[in-house]
């Protein structure tokens, strides 16, 4: 019998079929935050990196993006930027790389601005249409202050990138709170089966689970869920350790030894499944819970501690999981159980005693946000949802505390205030790309300080006509900000290491200018994907994104993310 | 002031659109070898270079091949376009959907970027013999199967002749999943291979066939269920076509009726897709970091503008993960001497000598260090099993019931011949203690 199939009820519409690849990474939810944003990448220099991150935005379907170049087309465009035609020679770079970026996504709005950067900036509320900001070096820094300083106080996170020959960094500046609920941790991590703290309907569900366990036929007693199987033998084990779980490994190994024993091997099959998942569970399903500090760092955090009638309901949710935490020594249990070897009803029994638990947690963690709510006498209540999305995710949330990132300012130097201790240490990493940070570092202020005709106009690109001596330049500028910052941090750092460091610098500068300014189209393509997947994780409020500084080398192949 | 090329190639008008790729090839740098002389000649040599692409990362690796100044670009795709393409392949539109991939993409590149010229085959890469991979400086490749990837890694092992330099192909290859990915440059025989990589990509268990006929406990048990048994059971003379939104929509209704009956809740229609067709997660960004960095290292390797990964004794493989922070481990991958593609020893297989020939075909599949579907297995002096032809099939299926100590002695070596691989594999089947 086939019959006919009936007409297709859960049939995806076209925006889920077009989307399917990625909803299966950030969901509907993730999506429609995409949609709702809107773009402004400030585009300079090459200005391909800025136009690669938006490929990768508009592709996955931002709602809106504007470009401000004011650049006008010309020859070398062509031989590197991909959104860019011949007929276009002589236009505004903005106008055109926008028309095609809109191409690839007829669902995306775009929209260009060809007015300079020093005027655009200077109008009120200029910033206020976008959700977030790209701007790309070189760029005078006292706008990129001013701007960065702008998109502070209205909260837009901004993202400053720079991407010249082999090398690239983007530093993002996140709100000074930037909680994340939804961080996606690896499924393998998350299992939290609270076996050395039965509550009592899992261990009554055990008790009839292992009921004459010795006694059960072959096809029972391979069938034992392995979970029931371990609190059973817990329970064997306490009988003759004083009450005590396995307390080290040495205890553990011994515990796994005793489950061991309780497989048969006379069935059918010479062994059981579900032993064997019970045997390979005991190292590390027997730890006490213990609270991730980064979680206790939300716990800890003065906005937490301090609700008021206008926190937003993230702290609301946090502090009521905190006393939660408090009251009862465990966050609230997260309800999922992973596949394991069981009949199909004893398995759906189990999933409903944790789903039961976890239901129960929600609801006292919901009725202390309700009396909070009250307490602060706030209007508008927390959505049910995002309370339990906060429970299932208590373990694994994180806040990121976004901060300016460096804006050289002529005369003045580098701060690295409480990073200097860090940044030093980095200094003779070798696995650490702080000095070719150093070395962008040391390009702005090159930049900043030189004008190209030497009357104070167009900033001057280091390498862009005699590289050798620039670089002496450069190199001159790093090694300052490599001793201010051993001074600033008040340490020393002794030979060779100082002086290798020192050289190490004066390579990756010579590296730089070696590409006079000139964008490499794959280093910009990889770092626009760098850039657009942190984008997408700013805007949906999902995964963790790099906090605050990334760095790559494309000699190397090789990445840093450091925080300053 | 030392002579610039690249400021004096600004009079050359046809060379002023490469200006800044020009910089980097016209300057040494600190990391080139000395006695490496950028100009002209570099500049000439890339454009010279014939370079073959091909695989679900195409269009990012098209785009990245010409605008690093290749000329001579040859791409092979089978597939069409389908509307699930358009979030991350963006030489596609809407109205391309159903067209040859490989041909809209080689003509989009090449309008878009002048002088270049790509030549598309729309097929398999192994309707390609020797001769064909032969003319061709490097391979950079992002393909989505690992069949594949294996099949092209075998054939530049094999076209490698010491007599002849001009025969060493290397091998760049990048792969992703959702935020996470890698990119790996093999020199054939001189650096570890695929092959000799292959366990780090462990295919998923597959779940045993007893628990979605008798104990499904997850959705996608029923929906393996619907996938494998039903299907078979009630609808065997229609092929199973898994881009026919009926026969998902038939699976999804028959595993929905399943879970009902086991009380399994969270059955979907786009869970019965990914179960079904094996979705793996895909976005612009990932691709678009993985194959930039397989065009950096070709760009690398065929100007020596730097050093490039996958020197002997040096770095061979980047691995990516975006998901958390951003994070790569680069690292020096070492090549096997039991390699079956790249090595000369049998590779020892651990196995239990009381399971039967069938159990141990069955548990190559699954094998990281195998991986082989459908195998072919002698010793030196006699046939174990043939998949084909059908009269030397039928004369060795009775020894898929014997036990494997009834035909090989412990530490035997045995061949291992798959459809899908032109190479025989050596293994030496140990017996567990
Ligand atoms: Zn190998």
């Amino acid at each position: 019998m086939t019959g006919t199939t009936p007409p297709i009820l859960h049939g995806p519409t076209s925006k889920e079929k077009k989307y399917d690849r990625q909803l299966r990474l950030w969901a509907a939810s993730g999506q429609a935050a995409l949609e709702e944003s809107h773009i402004l990448l400030i585009n300079s220099g090459p200005g391909v990196v800025g136009v690669e991150t938006l490929k990768n935005l508009v592709l996955p379907g931002i709602g809106n993006f504007t470009i401000l170049d004011s650049t006008i087309v010309s020859e070398e465009d062509l031989g590197v930027n991909f959104f860019l035609e011949e007929e276009q020679l002589g236009g505004f770079r903005a106008e055109h790389t926008c028309n095609l970026l809109k191409e690839l996504n007829p669902d995306v709005q775009g929209s260009y601005i060809t007015e300079p950067i020093e005027s655009f900036i200077l109008k009120a509320d200029a910033l206020k249409p976008y959700t977030l900001i790209l701007v790309t070096a070189p760029i005078a820094q006292e706008l990129l202050s001013k701007l960065s300083a702008n998109a502070e106080t209205a909260a837009i996170p901004t993202f400053y990138i720079h991407c010249t020959g082999f090398y690239s960094h983007f530093s993002i500046h996140l709100p000074p709170a930037f909680p994340i609920v939804d961080t996606h941790p690896d499924p393998e991590t998350t299992t939290d089966l609270r076996l050395l703290a039965p509550w009592p309907e899992l261990s009554q569900y055990t008790a009839e689970k292992t009921k004459g366990l010795t006694e059960m036929n072959h096809h029972d007693h391979g069938h034992v869920p392995y979970l029931c199987l371990l609190l059973y033998y817990l329970e064997e084990w306490k009988k003759t350790h004083d009450g005590k779980v396995p307390q080290n490994y040495k205890e553990k190994t011994a515990f796994r030894q005793t489950v061991a024993q309780g497989a048969r091997s006379d069935n059918a099959e010479g062994g059981e499944e579900n032993y064997d998942e019970a045997v390979a569970a005991v190292l590390k399903s027997l730890n006490p819970a213990e609270v991730k500090s980064s979680v206790k760092e939300v716990f800890n955090a003065p906005e937490c501690k301090l609700l008021t009638a206008d926190s937003p309901d993230f702290w609301l949710i946090a502090n009521a999981i905190w006393t939660f935490y408090v009251a009862h020594d465990a966050l609230p249990l997260p309800g999922s159980v992973p596949d394991m070897k069981a009949q199909s009803a004893d398995y759906v029994q189990l999933q409903n005693v944790y789903k039961s638990k976890a239901r129960s947690d929600l609801a006292e963690v919901l009725q202390r946000v309700r009396e909070l709510e009250k307490k602060l006498g706030r209007t508008k209540a927390a959505e049910e949802k995002e309370v339990e999305l906060f429970c299932k995710n208590a373990a694994h949330i994180k806040l990121v505390r976004g901060r300016p990132f460096h804006v050289v300012q002529s005369g003045k130097g580098v701060k690295w205030e409480d990073r200097a201790k860090a940044a030093v240490q980095g200094l003779t990493n070798p696995d650490s790309l702080i000095l070719i940070y150093i070395a962008f570092l040391a390009f702005d202020i090159f930049t900043s300080t030189h004008s190209a005709d030497a009357l104070g106009g167009a900033a001057k690109i280091p390498g862009e006509i005699d590289a050798e001596a620039d670089t002496e330049k450069v190199t001159g500028i790093a090694f300052k900000i490599i001793d201010d910052l051993i001074k600033e941090a008040g340490t020393v750092v002794e030979d060779p290491d100082y002086s290798e460091a020192k050289s190490k610098a004066g390579e990756f500068v010579q590296e730089i200018v070696r590409a006079g300014g000139a964008e490499l189209h794959n280093i910009a393509a990889l770092t626009g994907g760098l850039v657009s997947q942190e984008v997408i994780k700013a805007i949906t409020k999902q995964y963790v994104p790099v906090d605050n500084t990334c760095i790559f080398d494309g000699v190397r192949s090789k990445t840093s993310v450091l925080r300053f | 002031m030392a002579a610039d090329p690249a400021h004096m190639n600004g009079a050359d008008p046809q060379r002023l659109r490469w200006k800044y790729l020009d910089k980097i090839l016209s300057r040494p740098g600190p990391f080139t070898d000395p006695d490496w002389e950028p100009g002209e000649a570099v500049i000439e040599g890339l454009s010279r270079a014939k370079i073959f692409g091909a695989g679900g990362l195409g269009c990012e690796i098209l785009k990245n091949l010409a605008l690093s100044g290749f000329k001579d670009i040859h791409v092979i795709d089978m597939d069409t376009i389908d509307v699930s393409n358009l979030n991350r392949q963006f030489l596609f539109r809407h109205a391309d959907v159903g067209k040859y991939k490989a041909d809209v993409a080689a003509r989009f590149v090449e309008k878009r970027v002048k002088g270049v010229k790509i030549t598309p085959y729309c097929g398999k890469i192994q309707d390609k013999d020797d001769d064909y991979y032969m003319q061709f400086a490097m391979v950079v490749c992002g393909l989505d199967s690992i069949e594949a990837r294996r099949w092209i890694n075998a054939t530049l092992v094999g076209l490698f002749n010491e007599e002849d330099p001009d025969s060493l192909k290397p091998l760049i290859d990048g792969g992703t999943e959702g935020f996470k990915g890698q990119a790996r440059v093999v020199f054939p025989t001189m650096t570890s291979c695929i092959e000799c990589q292959l366990d780090m990509h462990a295919p998923r268990a597959a779940v045993p066939l007893c628990t979605l006929a008798t104990i499904p406990r997850q959705p996608q048990h029923c929906i393996e269920w619907a996938h494998i048994i039903a299907w078979e059971e009630e609808r065997k003379d229609i092929t199973l076509d898994t881009d026919d939104p009926e026969h998902i929509t038939w699976l999804f209704q028959k595993a929905l009726k399943r879970a009902q009956e086991f009380n399994i809740s969270g059955v979907t229609y786009s869970m019965t897709q990914g179960v079904v067709k094996n979705i793996i997660p895909a976005i612009a960004s990932t691709n678009a970091i993985v194959a930039a960095s397989c065009c950096n290292e070709a760009f690398k390797l065929a100007t020596n503008s730097n050093p490039f990964l996958g020197i002997p004794e040096t770095d061979n493989y980047m691995m990516y993960t975006g998901d958390e922070s951003v994070y790569t481990y680069t690292f020096q991958h070492m090549k096997k001497p039991d390699c079956p593609v790249c090595g000369n020893l049998a590779k020892n297989l651990e196995v239990d000598s009381k399971s039967t020939l069938q159990e141990f075909i069955d548990s190559l599949a699954e094998r990281p260090e195998a991986q082989l579907k459908k195998p072919t297995i002698r010793t030196e002096a006699k046939s174990l099993y043939y998949q084909s032809p059908p009269a030397l099939e039928e004369q060795t299926r009775p020894n898929l019931s014997k036990t494997l100590s009834e035909l090989v002695s412990d530490g035997e070596e045995v061949a291992i011949q798959d459809p899908a691989f032109q190479i025989a594999f050596k293994f030496k089947l140990v017996f567990k203690k």
